[in-house]
């Protein structure tokens, strides 16, 4: 019963690093047309999916994050041309990566949103949300996190 | 058959080369030591022989200022090749720079007993690209060994245990680097790890910076390393480094029909797209 209680209480941080030109224009559709979805989404807004680095996914994870989502512009909308296609490549090997070192690569996700799209925002939002919350919290990063406070505090 | 310390003396009398960088006999039985002769009284100390195991295509990179004025030359395996196309590829050297003395090589070995777990999975012997080629190939009684077996082997294990693998296994790393000063495609001048702003690595050991390290070395290296195996040799821990280059050269030839080190005129995977790359991952 307790623990029920626990897991409905639970709200999952979520980091999100969207491309500025379309998914963070479709997040702001979103909000202009009064569509409601989950809080528990932290936008970070970057000006290319082709600028986002593999290591502030990892970063997010070292600070809690319970799920990741990277949004971009679809194919062939880039406003830089050819950022997406990179950042394609580069999330095909990262997400194997993830995978092989044992990180559930269902807690990262990638999308593309364009800016005409608010709805499928909120519903990818809300629908994300809720597979983490089915997930629960990220144990495996934050026990290893805790271990360098035991090991600070034995310093 | 023109012996290697041969062909040095004539490369350095003939004034064609600064240096010669080759193996030598080590201080220790077994072991074998990188030196580089720049006269030809000193020629004599070359040698190659099964103990070679050693990537010499780490004295090319800029670290070391080898291939300044005229080239330099030097002894090396089928392997190794690819990690000086790999530098030539990415504009780290030119070809005019290096000469590449080519040995056939029969396998190598660390310990004088075993051969080493690279030369398994090896078709080449006779080295892809060289000026000269020395040595004779002898009949390979090996069995061949397909190069990702133990990484399909470790994908069947369930998430959790790979999990606690890594975390058992990167809990030794002391980050002594060794696995990026030994790696000849590590060659940047001023590596991630020691900026300090951002800092996105931290420089504690702790499990947690210690994965992060590993992911950025592994993910720098995708579609890049050549396989030679120095991490794990150079790694005092003994960390499966290499099962991670495995994966991600297998992730990279699966994907992107790819193998790093035998073409000096491709494009680095991921320094390049294809618009029918899948998708089926994004939403």
């Amino acid at each position: 019963m307790e623990e029920k209680i626990l897991t409905s209480q639970f709200e999952p941080k979520i980091a999100s690093f969207v491309c500025t030109w379309c998914t963070y224009t479709g997040a702001d559709l979103a909000g202009t047309s009064r569509l409601k979805y989950e809080p528990n989404v932290r936008i970070i807004r970057l000006p290319c999916t082709g600028r986002i680095d593999y290591n502030l996914i990892i970063k997010a994870f070292e600070n809690g994050a319970d799920g990741i989502l990277v949004s971009g512009c679809h194919p062939n909308d880039c406003h830089y041309s050819s950022g997406n296609f990179y950042a394609r490549r580069r999330f095909i090997v990262f997400r194997e990566l993830l995978q092989f070192i044992g990180i559930d690569v269902r807690r990262v996700q990638f999308a593309w949103v364009s800016a005409a799209e608010g709805a499928k925002w909120a519903k990818l939002v809300n629908k994300f949300t809720s597979e983490i919350k089915d997930l629960g919290q990220f144990t495996n990063y934050q026990k290893i996190k805790r271990d360098i406070f035991l090991e600070e505090a034995v310093i | 058959m023109n012996s290697i310390s041969e062909i040095a003396k004539k490369l350095l009398d003939e004034n064609r080369v600064s240096a010669v960088v080759g193996y030598s006999i080590g201080s220790l039985p077994n072991k074998t030591k990188t030196v580089i002769v720049k006269s030809s009284q000193q020629a004599e100390k070359l040698i190659f022989n099964n103990l070679c195991v050693n990537n010499l295509a780490i004295y090319l990179t800029k670290s070391f200022r080898l291939t300044t004025q005229k080239p330099v030359a030097v002894v090396m395996k089928g392997c190794d090749v690819k990690s000086v196309t790999g530098l030539i590829q990415e504009k780290q050297i030119e070809r005019e720079q290096v000469f590449i003395i080519g040995v056939k090589c029969n396998g190598v070995s660390e310990d004088g007993k075993n051969l080493s777990p690279k030369c398994y999975s090896c078709k080449l012997q006779t080295p892809k690209m060289y000026d000269i080629l020395v040595g004779e190939e002898e009949e390979k009684n090996i069995e061949f060994k397909n190069p990702f077996s133990d990484v399909e082997e470790f994908e069947k294990k369930s998430l959790d245990e790979r999990w606690n693998f890594w975390m058992n296994e990167l809990e030794k790393c002391v980050k002594c680097y060794a696995c990026r000063q030994v790696c000849p495609l590590c060659y940047c001048e001023k590596c991630i790890v020691d900026k300090t702003v951002p800092r996105w690595i931290e420089p504690h050991t702790s499990k947690s910076s210690n994965l992060s390290w590993h992911i950025t070395r592994a993910f720098h290296l995708a579609g890049r390393c050549t396989g030679c195996g120095e991490c794990e040799r150079a790694c005092h821990h003994n960390i499966p480094l290499s099962l991670l280059n495995k994966k991600m050269a297998k992730v990279v030839y699966d994907n992107f029909n790819y193998q790093a080190g035998l073409d000096d005129k491709a494009k680095s995977p991921l320094a390049d797209f294809k618009f029918q790359d899948k998708e089926d991952f994004i939403r």
